[in-house]
């Protein structure tokens, strides 16, 4: 077993994480780097595209059997329970509103594509293979939190709950179809549909995610700057905490699954991410009471760079020690 | 040549790009003739100042719709939209414009 030190070490050396650092150190030193609006949500759906055929292909291979199902079933349990214990902890720690509260535990219970991109680029690094089905998983754990955290918004009535054609926008969002579509057509092409597009699925792959990731430094960067101005100590600390608690409960859960040390890291790692593109869009809708510059700068200025830093080496560990 | 102009109402909208479908469907359904939609690149608010490279998810971008109608349009449209943007982060305003082709409006 690789130690936690040499873990955090090989993934804060490697260029994904650097690249983010740089983009970071940029933005806080006030720089006029910037990756263009369209060229950043370009490189996003390649990135979805190439991670959901890549895992479309995986399971060409072994097969769909009754892994998927029970990990699909653990994985939005676990995306519908973390709200309620994200919604708690800030109700109990910090002075947010109702509305903002389960905001921000919507974005803790549902999950971060390009957190779990990374994880796999880390896994990749120490050699561990992970199974190709958790594209799907983490497909499914986009939705559920959405759903309960406007339950909690909801129980006193107070909020301006609008519901009108939400949900189809909610799972019909770009990285859902991209995601699915993609692992759909790696699962019904194979290897053999691999081999002719692998050069720029596969080969541009590590260098595209270096350029997101210096575009999420830069955003992360500027996060920073303004967002600590607003957000009170309980709040950052939720930040942190959270994806630590998310972690332990995806940890146990995982037991259960039979996944390889690999695919319980990732299990872990999407349990542990926050998202940032499908829920702050929900929220603008069915909570627009709910402040952006409060769950948008926990997710992408705090838990995102924790997670890409620190957390994703620790999951690892965690799934190789309880494997 | 006599330059020859006609009074309507200007509805101009900038709202979060998450509810600009929301918004023209309320302008649709109002009977409004067109609109323009043109992305809006960076500003300040209560909230502070922000860029379109802020993000690259659509959550914290804003668009701006310009909408020109009859007077006898104006309100009911005003209305529909309120309806819609009032929680929103957003400017909604009206104000009184010339143009040439009436029948366009």
């Amino acid at each position: 077993m690789i130690s936690l030190f040499d873990l955090a070490l090989s993934n804060l050396l490697s260029p994904v994480v650097l690249f983010f650092a740089l983009g970071v150190a940029a933005a806080l030193a006030k720089s006029e780097l910037a990756i263009p609006d369209a060229v950043a949500k370009t490189l996003a759906l390649y990135l979805m595209m190439s991670i959901g055929f890549k895992g479309g292909v995986e399971v060409s291979k072994s097969g769909l059997d009754q892994h998927l199902l029970l990990a699909i079933l653990g994985g939005v349990a676990l995306s519908a329970l973390l709200p309620v214990i994200g919604f708690s902890a800030l109700r109990a720690t910090s002075k947010l509103s109702v509305a903002n509260a389960a905001a921000v535990a919507a974005h803790y219970g549902s999950i971060s594509i390009v957190t779990f991109v990374a994880a796999t680029q880390a896994l990749q690094i120490v050699g561990l293979p992970y199974e190709g089905y958790l594209i799907a998983v983490a497909a499914a754990m986009e939705t559920p939190a959405i759903m309960v955290a406007l339950y909690l918004a909801n129980r006193g009535g107070k909020t301006s709950e609008r519901k009108d054609g939400l949900w189809r926008e909610v799972a019909l969002n770009s990285s859902v179809v991209m995601l699915l579509g993609s692992f759909a057509i790696g699962c019904i092409s194979g290897e053999a549909g691999l081999k002719p597009v692998a050069p720029f699925l596969v080969d541009l792959f590590r260098g595209v995610l270096c350029l997101f990731l210096l575009d999420m430094g830069l955003i992360a960067g500027r996060g920073l700057r303004q967002g600590f101005r607003t957000l009170s100590v309980p709040v950052i600390a939720f930040a942190i905490y959270m994806p630590l608690i998310s972690a332990g409960c995806a940890a146990l859960l995982s037991l259960a699954l039979g996944m390889s040390s690999g695919g319980t890291a990732l299990f872990i790692t999407l349990a542990a991410s926050a998202s940032y593109i499908a829920v702050p869009a929900a929220m603008r809708i069915a909570l627009p009471e709910a402040q952006p510059s409060i769950y948008l700068t926990l997710s992408l200025a705090i838990t995102f760079p924790f997670n890409l830093t620190i957390g994703i080496p620790l999951y690892l560990w965690l799934a190789e020690a309880i494997q | 040549m006599t330059l020859v102009t006609y009074p309507k109402k200007r509805i101009e909208i900038i709202v979060e790009a998450p509810a600009l479908s929301r918004v023209l469907k309320a302008l649709d359904g109002t009977g409004v003739l067109g609109y323009t939609v043109v992305p809006a690149l960076a500003g300040r608010g209560l909230g502070g100042q922000w860029t379109r490279d802020d993000s690259f998810n659509n959550a914290s971008h804003m668009v701006s719709v310009v909408c020109i109608v009859d007077e006898s349009l104006a309100e009911k449209a005003v209305s529909a939209v309120y309806a819609v943007v009032s929680a929103q982060i957003g400017i909604l305003s009206v104000s009184d414009v010339s143009v040439m082709r009436k029948e366009h409006f």
